[in-house]
């Protein structure tokens, strides 16, 4: 006799919600798995009408879309929900930003109008601070590998160790010019990197460049570089002109009325 | 003087550490008070990793206990893993708490909780990292005084060089009367220093300062005697007992860490102390009398508890959670009121009874019926008449009949190996009854898909127990009888491959033992150990049992003991016992002849349901037994609110 999941009356999906959030500071050493229990703790907390899947194990529907990697921070991570009644988004933003902690930063809910949601996050945009890297070591760097022809690194990922090409998917990476911030307070320098990569598998990620710059130019921070994702979404058409923040543009432009 | 965080130092090395997550604090209901709002600082450790620390009860209850005291704060430490020790010893950041990321070494109060002889090694690793000396005799005013408590503290003699006290029992209240002498010393300016604050804390008569007791040895090792050596200090200390669970609802906001824990749940202690009168279980002995709380308590717990955690199961807390009087009450109330809203509900540690299967699927009505687990310990009829668990093979193979019968599909057993006038045979029994199990369980669920996974460990006689005079058996021995065992599930051919064996070896077993039944001689060996590296000797990737006989044989070079004297030796009588002047109520006399009645196969009523047999606790703690039926119910709790209230979108919206 085979094991059956017991059929339940399950509440349909009356709405999808999409969500922009913020993992800040401390919180950026969340993994994404962190993410997801504080976020359904969160969920139960505030009450929001979740959808179940069917089952031995229900679990809410959620799906998480290009999660950043632990110990970076980013300004521009989404996650979308399933809702068995019609919510107010904004209502649900500021909820879930106040039940979750502090870091942890609901920035955005919008209900869901369209669909291929994530193959509109083609690319993403990163700064890299390098504390104790100075500028013009960091600009021959660059230099050097926006020169060489492939960057071959290897990481382990889930299929095992996979070595890949760090140049090809990299869209931009420049060193900002001297600007407030581009010194730490000791007045040490601190040399800061604008990155634009586009999402490929496996993805390219700020590590990754940085292994590649390691081995085009022997560049080595004397201490651990502190990384944050400013935007992902569509590519604009020519991504190397103007500001690095302009080469995506809002992926929940859509779904906004 | 404010006390400094020392994050941003720490943030520096997090990247280069494994699941740095657990270093940055930010749980849920996390508390982080004012440095100078408050004139009474303690630092709480669980001195392990932390995510086996971070759920623990007593560690979460003293901190919100403390944390509501408007003259005291509390933060919590855990140990950090070798990898970040060896950078902070680099980057010279000290041992932090995670809460406000202070140095520990600031803070007036240093209370560790043990539930485990285990975390020694790493409560060392934590006093050198704050700048704390080891041990407690080096220390002056500037260093926090140090606390152990939980069940080790009921033997503290072992760790006697590196502790300033140990308090017994339960801590709610005790923890509150330490923070008022401590207070009451620094608003008075600290008058006779670190030495006039320990007294202060001794005469109460419930703090134990081993320093203000000498131990003499006779020429054989054993001890003569131990007695005060300052006036006013008692000739015995005794353990805290909380009266009425009802009055201390806490955690009333359980801590929800971000990273992953070991107990992905919320817990509601439904009772503390038991009289079943297994005569190895240290906890059942040392937490007596029985002390309920009502139904109606416990429903409020949970309700409170889930709203402000969110977690999606409660498991109901005890030392065997079917006993309480009113469970049926709870378990049909709370699955009736969690219906549908995707909750699950647990009851841990259950006996062998055919009635906790009903309450177990009264529990899972919704959900999914994976696994029971159930205790008989012992292996033979007669090895459970001498532990005093009194469950026979018939109870045994109705129950999981009853549980196979109801759609359960795997049952887990769980024994110990190496009890009192144990033999090869009795843990060979454990085999044929696990074939038994299988195929009862075949017959009434008409299915080969179902298993049982029968677990098994050493057993550590341990003090304030019925077994505190019994030999311990040696790990050699030990790991044969375990062979022998997994050998024979595996020959049997028609049930073994429906059968898991899971063992662990009886070498950590042994430290273990050495530790808890240890008086103050032992301290040099766990010093040693901790010099050669030792950490973390809970978890078998980082124990090293050659390491702890290497220690012992340095430690006890010249003296007339060594680690079987500790271990594998029966003592008699007239022993004068490590943790004699330590009381938890038990009456010596009649732990004794539960010991003969042990070695007689003779079992003991539970003093719940039958006349007291005056096992001394009541009588010379001043409690009582608090079962119900209260009478209470859940009837009247305000009904949940209803889902994604204030977050419906109105008309104009859509």
């Amino acid at each position: 006799m085979a094991r059956q999941a017991p059929v339940r009356d399950v509440a349909p999906t009356v709405q999808r919600l999409r969500m922009r959030y913020a993992k800040r500071g401390r919180l950026r050493f969340t993994s994404t798995r962190d993410f997801q229990r504080a976020l359904e703790r969160a969920l139960r907390r505030t009450g929001v009408p979740m959808a179940y899947s069917q089952g031995f194990n229900p679990h809410p529907r959620i799906s998480y879309t290009n999660a950043a990697p632990t110990g970076t921070a980013s300004e521009a991570e989404y996650v979308e929900l399933a809702v068995t009644t019609e919510l107010d988004p904004e209502a649900v933003r500021a909820a879930l930003d106040a039940a979750l902690p502090p870091g942890l930063d609901v920035l955005e809910v919008v209900a869901v109008r369209s669909p291929d949601f994530a193959e509109r996050l083609e690319a993403s945009v990163w700064v890299i601070e390098l504390p104790g890297v100075g500028r013009e070591t960091a600009t021959a760097a660059v230099a050097a590998f926006l020169a060489a022809g492939d960057v071959p690194v290897q990481r382990l990922t889930k299929s095992g160790m996979r070595s890949f090409d760090a140049r090809g998917p990299v869209v931009r990476l420049e060193v900002r010019p001297d600007a407030p911030g581009a010194e730490d307070a000791d007045g040490a320098p601190c040399a800061i990197l604008d990155l634009v990569v586009r999402h490929v598998t496996p993805s390219v990620r700020p590590d990754d460049v940085l292994a590649a710059l390691r081995l085009v130019a022997d560049l080595v921070p004397p201490v651990p570089s502190r990384v944050t994702r400013l935007a992902q979404g569509p590519l604009v058409a020519d991504a190397s002109v103007g500001a690095a923040m302009d080469a995506v543009t809002d992926p929940l432009a859509p779904d906004r009325g | 003087m404010p006390v400094e965080s020392v994050f941003p130092q720490l943030e520096a090395l997090l990247p280069l550490v494994t699941k740095p997550v657990q270093y940055v604090g930010g749980e849920l209901n996390a508390v982080t008070k004012p440095w100078d709002s408050v004139s009474v600082h303690w630092a709480l450790m669980y001195p392990d990793a932390y995510e086996v620390g971070v759920p623990n009860q007593g560690v979460q209850i003293l901190y919100e206990v403390l944390n509501e005291h408007p003259d005291a704060l509390a933060e919590r430490t855990y140990a950090v893993w070798p990898d970040l020790e060896r950078l902070m010893r680099e980057h010279g950041v000290p041992q932090f708490t995670v809460d406000g990321h202070r140095p520990v070494g600031a803070f007036d109060l240093l209370g560790l909780s043990f539930s485990t002889e285990l975390g020694y090694t790493n409560m060392l690793t934590a006093l050198d990292l704050a700048g704390v000396p080891i041990h407690a005799r080096d220390r002056d005013e500037s260093h926090p005084v140090v606390v152990a408590g939980g069940h080790a503290a009921f033997n503290p003699e072992a760790i006697a060089d590196f502790v300033d006290a140990a308090v017994l029992g339960d801590g709610e209240q005790a923890v509150l009367a330490i923070t008022e002498i401590v207070r009451g010393w620094k608003s008075e300016g600290r008058p006779g220093g670190r030495e006039e604050l320990l007294l202060r804390l001794a005469r109460t008569g419930g703090v134990y300062v081993p320093s203000f007791y000498d131990v003499d040895y006779l020429p054989d090792g054993r001890i003569q005697r131990v007695a005060p050596n300052r006036p006013g200090v008692p000739w015995r200390v005794a353990k805290h007992t909380v009266m009425d669970l009802d009055e201390w609802p806490y955690p009333k906001a359980p801590l929800v860490p971000l990273a992953e824990s070991v107990h992905e749940r919320m817990s509601v202690e439904i009772f503390r102390g038991c009289t079943r009168g297994c005569r190895f279980c240290q906890a059942g002995m040392i937490t007596r009398p029985v002390r309920e709380r009502s139904a109606r308590t416990i429903a409020e717990m949970v309700d409170n508890g889930l709203a402000k955690t969110g977690y999606e199961e409660v498991g109901l807390l005890s030392l065997s959670s079917a006993d309480h009087s009113e469970i049926a009450v709870i378990a049909k109330g709370l699955a009736d009121r969690y219906e549908g809203t995707e909750t699950g509900l647990s009851l841990p540690s259950t006996r062998v009874d055919a009635f906790n299967i009903e309450l177990a699927n009264e529990l899972t009505r919704n959900g999914r019926r994976s696994g029971l687990t159930f205790a008989p310990e012992g292996g033979s009829e007669r090895m459970r008449k001498v532990i005093n668990k009194m469950v026979t093979e018939e109870d045994l193979i109705r129950t999981v009949a009853t549980a196979y019968g109801n759609g359960w599909r795997q049952v887990k057993l769980y024994f110990m190996c190496g009890l009192p006038t144990e033999t090869d045979d009795d843990v060979l029994q454990i085999a044929e009854l696990a074939s038994r199990v299988i195929e009862t369980g075949r017959q009434v669920s008409g299915t080969k898909d179902i298993r049982c996974t029968v677990s098994i460990g050493g057993f550590v006689p341990k003090p304030h127990t019925p077994f505190q005079w019994a030999a311990q058996l040696d790990h050699e021995t030990t790991d044969a009888r375990l062979r022998k065992l997994r050998d024979a599930i595996r020959a049997d051919r028609r049930y073994g491959k429906s059968i898991g064996f899971r063992y662990h070896d009886g070498r950590p077993g042994i430290v273990e033992g050495l530790l808890s039944r240890g008086d103050r001689r032992v301290g040099a060996v766990i010093e040693q150990v901790w010099r050669s590296g030792a950490r973390f000797d809970g978890w078998s990737e980082h124990f090293s049992f050659d390491a702890w006989m290497a220690a012992a044989e340095t430690a006890f070079a010249g003296q007339p003991v060594d680690v079987d004297w500790f271990t594998t030796r029966e003592r008699d009588q007239a022993e004068v016992l490590p943790w004699d002047h330590l009381d938890s109520g038990l009456d010596k006399d009649w732990l004794w002849e539960d010991w003969q009645d042990a070695l007689a196969d003779v079992e003991v009523e539970d003093c719940r349901w039958s006349p007291c047999f005056d096992c001394g606790v009541c009588d010379q703690m001043g409690t009582e037994i608090q079962v119900g039926p209260s009478g209470s119910t859940l009837l009247g709790m305000p009904a949940l609110p209803p889902r994604g209230a204030g977050l419906v979108a109105s008309a104009a919206d859509r």
